[in-house]
C-alpha cells in the first residue's frame, strides 16, 4: 500500500512506494499486451479527468488506464467547462465532488492546482501535470522504462538536457531518480539551469559533450516555445547546434546508453529524426509504459481505502 | 522492542486444532487426482493445468509432475492471479500483484483450474472471469485439495482431495512449502490463525526490511 493518499509530486513518495508502483505496472503491462485488455477491477468507480490545459498523450494515456481498469470516466476540459464562465477551480471541484466521484486526475496550467483540489475533495487526486511544477506519472513511467531496459535504477547515470528550469518533468523526475539512487546531471545553457542544482541533489554542466560519454540515459527535454518568456536562448538554431542530439553526437554515447524524451519531440531541434527513430531511442517505450504505470497509480491509490489485507 | 520481550507472544503457543491431512496423505490425494484428471480427459490431449496463485500454482506444478509420471506427457502449466477480478476490491486490497502466465493456446484447451481450499466459491468465480479474458477454453474443470463447504455461489469441484466439513468460525488452510516449512491441511480456530498469521507476516516484513537495509 502506498504511503500517500494522493499523487501530487514525487518527493512525497518513498523508495518502497516507487517500487510498488513499478512492480504493479509490470503486471498491467501484461494485461495491456493481451487481446482483451479490460479488467473489471474498478467497476463502479468514477474518475474525473479534469484537463484544464491542452494535452493529447497524457490525457489519452490516463483515459485508457481508467477504462482498462473498468472505471467510468468523465472528461472535463478547460475550454468546455464552467471555468470559462468564471467559475473558480474550487467551485468546479466541489460541484463534481457532489456527484460522488472517486478520483480526480488533473492537468492544470497553474502550479499547485492539484494540491488545491486535494484539499477540497475527499476523493483521491493524481496530478497529470501542473504548470512548471510537477508531472509525477511522467517521472514514474520514465523510471519504469529505465528499469525495464537496465534491470536496475540504483547507480544509473542520467543526464537531463535542456530547459530544466521551466520543466515540470524535471520537477518530478529528478527527485524520483534521487530517491531510487540514480545520479543526475542537468545539462544546458545557464538560462535553462536552476541556480542551485545541488539543492535537487543533482550536478550541472554547461556542455553536453563533456558528459555525453559517461551517461547511461540521455534524457532530452523539449524546447518549450510556449513556456519561454522571451530571451532564454538567442535562437533555436543555435540551441540545436550546441545541445541538440544528432547522429554525430549520439555516436559518442556509451554502446548500451539510451535516449529518452517526454514528447512531443521537436524534430531537428533537440533531437534529429535519425536519433529519434534509432534503436537507442526509447520514446515509444515511454509512451507504452505510460498506460501501465498510470493504471498502477490509479489501482494503488483507489485500493488503499482499507488496510485489511486479502487472505 | 527487543526479541526478548517479544518472545512470550511470538505465536509459538498457537497451533491448529486438527491436522486433517499430512504430507503423505496430500501426496496420495494429488496422485489420485492426477489419475482422475487423465481418466476424465481420456489422456493428456489438449489438457492444461492452471494454478491460482499462490498455493494453487505450486499444486498445479505437483499435478503436472504426476501426470507426466503416469502418462509420459508434460502438459502445459499455467498460473492465474485473480486479484484484479475479485468482487471485494476496495474492501480488501491485494497490494502485491503476481503475474499471470498461460503459456498455451487457451482457445479450445481443456483447462484444469487448481486451488488449495474451496470455500465460498468467489475465488473460482474470479478465476473463471480472468481465464475467459484470455480465450475460450473447450472446458474448465476444478481441482482442489480441500472442500470445506459454505459455498456462496453455484460452484463445485470436479476433483477433491478431501471434504472437510468446517464451521465458519474456523480457518481451514493448506500449509505448503515454500510458503510454509511443512505440508499439511490444518483446521485452526480463526482467531488463533489470524494472530499466528499476523506474527508471521510481521516477522517476514522485518526480515524483508532488514534485507533492504543491508543492500
Amino acid at each position: 500500500m502506498l504511503s500517500v493518499r494522493n499523487l501530487i509530486n514525487t518527493p512525497s513518495l518513498t523508495r518502497d512506494d516507487i517500487r510498488q508502483i513499478l512492480d504493479t505496472a509490470a503486471t498491467f503491462e501484461q494485461v495491456n499486451s493481451r487481446t482483451i485488455k479490460k479488467l473489471p477491477t474498478l467497476r463502479g468507480r468514477t474518475i474525473v479527468n479534469l484537463f484544464l490545459e491542452p494535452s493529447t498523450r497524457t490525457k489519452s494515456s490516463f483515459e485508457l488506464a481508467c477504462k482498462r481498469l473498468g472505471a467510468d470516466t468523465l472528461s472535463v476540459a478547460g475550454s468546455s467547462s464552467s471555468v470559462v464562465k468564471g467559475e473558480s477551480l474550487v467551485d468546479t471541484v466541489l460541484t463534481l465532488d457532489a456527484m460522488n466521484v472517486d478520483m480526480f486526475i488533473c492537468r492544470a496550467k497553474y502550479a499547485g492546482s492539484p494540491e488545491i483540489i486535494a484539499r477540497t475533495t475527499g476523493a483521491r487526486v493524481i496530478n497529470a501535470g501542473d504548470g512548471k511544477h510537477a508531472h509525477p506519472t511522467q517521472a514514474l513511467l520514465d523510471l519504469y522504462t529505465m528499469r525495464k531496459r537496465f534491470g536496475r535504477l540504483e547507480g544509473l547515470r542520467v543526464g537531463i538536457v535542456g530547459d530544466s528550469l521551466h520543466s515540470r518533468v524535471v520537477g518530478s523526475l529528478v527527485p524520483a531518480l534521487r530517491t531510487v539512487g540514480a545520479e543526475v546531471t542537468l545539462v544546458g545553457p545557464a538560462t535553462f539551469l536552476p541556480a542551485a542544482p545541488e539543492a535537487l541533489g543533482a550536478t550541472s554542466c554547461a556542455r553536453i559533450d563533456d558528459v555525453l560519454g559517461d551517461l547511461d540515459v540521455v534524457y532530452m527535454l523539449r524546447v518549450q516555445n510556449e513556456r519561454l518568456d522571451g530571451a532564454a536562448i538567442p535562437s533555436v538554431r543555435e540551441y540545436a547546434a550546441l545541445y541538440g542530439l544528432d547522429a554525430r553526437r549520439a555516436a559518442r554515447m556509451r554502446p548500451e546508453a539510451v535516449v529518452m524524451h517526454p514528447g512531443p519531440v521537436n524534430r531537428g531541434v533537440e533531437l534529429t529524426s535519425e536519433v529519434a527513430d534509432s534503436p537507442r531511442a526509447l520514446i515509444l517505450n515511454q509512451v507504452n509504459a505510460g498506460v501501465s504505470v498510470r493504471m498502477a497509480a490509479i489501482y494503488l491509490l483507489l485500493g488503499g481505502e482499507s488496510d485489511v489485507v486479502s487472505d | 522492542m527487543t526479541e526478548q520481550t517479544n518472545r512470550p507472544d511470538d505465536g509459538r503457543g498457537l497451533a491448529p486444532k486438527t491436522v486433517v491431512m499430512d504430507e503423505e496423505a496430500l501426496g496420495r490425494a494429488l496422485t489420485r487426482i492426477a489419475h482422475e484428471i487423465l481418466e476424465a480427459n481420456d489422456g493428456a490431449d489438449r489438457l492444461a493445468v492452471v494454478g491460482i496463485v499462490t498455493r494453487g500454482k505450486v499444486l498445479a506444478k505437483m499435478l503436472v509432475d504426476r501426470i507426466e509420471q503416469i502418462e509420459g506427457v508434460r502438459v502445459p502449466l499455467g498460473s492465474l492471479d485473480i486479484s484484479l477480478y475479485r468482487d471485494d476490491y476496495g474492501h480488501r486490497l491485494s497490494p502485491v500483484l503476481h503475474s499471470t502466465s498461460l503459456p498455451f493456446d487457451v482457445d479450445g484447451s481443456h483447462v484444469v483450474l487448481v486451488d488449495d481450499v474451496l470455500f465460498t466459491g468467489r475465488t473460482i468465480r474470479a478465476a473463471l472471469d480472468a481465464l475467459m479474458d484470455y480465450g475460450r477454453p473447450q472446458c474448465v474443470r476444478l481441482a482442489v485439495v480441500v472442500d470445506r463447504g459454505h459455498r456462496e455461489l453455484p460452484i463445485r469441484a470436479d476433483y477433491v482431495g478431501k471434504n472437510v466439513p468446517s464451521a465458519r468460525s474456523e480457518t481451514v488452510r493448506l500449509a505448503l512449502p515454500p510458503f510454509d516449512d511443512h505440508a499439511a491441511v490444518e483446521i485452526w480456530d480463526a482467531r488463533d490463525w489470524a494472530r499466528a498469521k499476523e506474527l508471521r507476516d510481521r516477522a517476514a516484513r522485518a526480515d524483508e526490511s532488514g534485507k533492504e537495509a543491508r543492500q
